[in-house]
């Protein structure tokens, strides 16, 4: 164990070399290139024994990864933004197929207007795929999650994909605890997986789902992804054990006795603490949910959470033109609904193709939620930082 | 029909060679009919058919698989003695 510098990009890169994955296929593109690079250097140098395929586009990239998922061989590819929109249609099948390949998904906005900078519309176009999502707020976690997404993606058989915000994580250098490769080892072993594609099976995969068929696969998902709640907590209790530090399917932040609390996802929950303790300083009760694990939704654990609030905000960082509201304040509401309390939920956008969320625009958000919880009366969506 | 919990999973088939067990006889319109008396057994048809639908015999004669006859008329087409005639189903 040794306490190192990294970004966000390397981070992931060591966690994916100490995982000793058998086959890494990817394609270049910013901001996720970094973490690529180092893997083939690895590759390169004899330090990580790994096919390293060379592909022309992200599409291939995940198609390659299916078929390397599908032998059994333990499966890492990368993208970002636009890279993610190209393999939309393969997203699909990376879930259906039931690989277990693990993705990092640096956060980048969507164009147009071309943009490289962060939000989160590329994975929120992601949604509805049948990929477990986790997102992260640190290098550490960006560690973390990649090595426990190996063996939560193998034991489920579905497809994890980390995301982790665009330069704001990618680019950063923050220290982080870097464990021994045999610990890592030990929560992972290289054994072999599942191999469906081996001659001696002479299995059909990949085949047409008539009317007859296709309904009872789609529902497959639906009961692996469920399930797979179970072995997300497993795999972060044995985390725990093993590394001494635990996530949960959220992280809150004074929520203890908040009055007023925000909800937000990836980086930008660390700006929101800081704002949260000045606030608090001040003698407000306010609280901080960030969503880590976004695919299956944390519907149990935010409810928990909700008990004596009087009022929420939640920020989105990526759009649903045309929606009733943007795709994180629609799981909350939803959840809300299930569980029959009432509390108003004010919905704000804010950090679109790289705009700064300062200290300032989460005060006004803070203010505007406890406005919310005294009059009752939810306004419909602000937009943080919008020039009028 | 099975459900989705007895199905593989990734709606893999795993069982090899199992459209045999897939009867595609309602496909078919026209049926081939063949007048055992004017065949010379070239074995044009048995070359000629796209899905191994006729079936050679020991003695050398051939006979159609009804089971997996499409009726897309391929061996009538390829015999040079006019030996298959294409029927209309209803009419049989």
């Amino acid at each position: 164990m040794k306490r190192v510098a990294l970004s966000g990009n390397y981070a992931v890169a060591y966690a994916v070399k100490m995982a000793d994955v058998d086959v890494i296929a990817a394609y270049p593109i910013t901001p996720q290139t970094p973490i690529v690079e180092k893997l083939s250097e690895f590759v390169a140098d004899g330090l990580l024994d790994a096919e390293y395929i060379n592909v022309e586009s992200e599409h291939s990239a995940l198609s390659a990864c299916i078929g390397s998922s599908l032998t059994g061989a333990r499966t890492f590819t990368a993208t970002s933004s636009q890279g993610l929109a190209y393999m939309h249609e393969v997203l699909f099948m990376a879930s259906s197929l039931r690989t277990s390949i693990v993705m990092a998904n640096v956060n980048r906005a969507l164009s147009h207007p071309l943009n490289i900078w962060n939000d989160h519309s590329d994975a929120m176009a992601e949604r509805d795929v049948g990929w477990i999502q986790f997102w992260v707020n640190s290098v550490q976690e960006a560690f973390d999650a990649t090595i426990q997404a190996f063996k939560i993606a193998e034991e489920v058989l579905l497809p994890v994909m980390i995301n982790l915000d665009g330069f704001i994580l990618s680019h950063i250098n923050e220290v982080l605890i870097l464990p021994d490769e045999e610990l890592v080892r030990e929560f992972i072993p290289s054994k072999p997986l599942f191999n469906r594609l081996s001659p001696k099976l002479a299995y059909t995969i990949g085949v047409v789902g008539p009317p007859e068929y296709y309904y009872e696969m789609r529902y497959q998902i639906i009961d692996a992804i469920e399930r797979s709640r179970k072995n997300i907590n497993e795999v972060n209790r044995e985390f725990g054990e093993l590394f001494g530090r635990t996530y949960g399917n959220i992280s809150t932040y004074m929520m203890e006795d908040a009055d007023y609390a925000l909800i937000t996802m990836g980086a930008v929950s660390s700006t929101a603490k800081i704002v949260v303790d000045s606030l608090r300083k001040e003698g407000e009760k306010v609280g901080l949910i960030s969503i880590r694990c976004f695919r299956p939704f944390p519907k149990n654990d935010i409810i928990e959470v909700f008990e004596d609030v009087k009022s929420i905000g939640v920020l989105d960082r990526a759009l649903t033109p045309g929606g009733i509201g943007h795709p994180l304040f629609t799981e909350i509401v939803t959840t809300l609904y299930d569980s029959s309390k009432i509390i108003p939920v004010q919905s704000f956008v804010g950090g679109l193709g790289g705009r700064d969320i300062t200290i300032d625009d989460f005060k006004q958000m803070y203010k505007i939620i406890k406005d919310v919880g005294l009059s009752g009366r939810r306004k419909p969506c602000i937009y943080i930082g919008l020039r009028e | 029909m099975k459900s989705w919990k007895e199905l593989p999973i990734g709606a893999m088939i795993i069982e090899p060679g199992n459209s045999i067990e897939y009867n595609v006889a309602q496909w078919r319109v026209f049926r081939p009919v063949l007048d055992k008396n004017k065949c010379t057994k070239c074995g044009l048809c048995w070359i000629f058919c796209p899905e191994g639908a006729i079936v050679r015999n020991e003695d050398e004669s051939y006979e159609v698989n009804l089971s997996f006859c499409k009726g897309c008329g391929i061996c009538q087409r390829s015999c040079n003695v006019k030996a298959i005639t294409m029927i209309k189903e209803e009419g049989l």
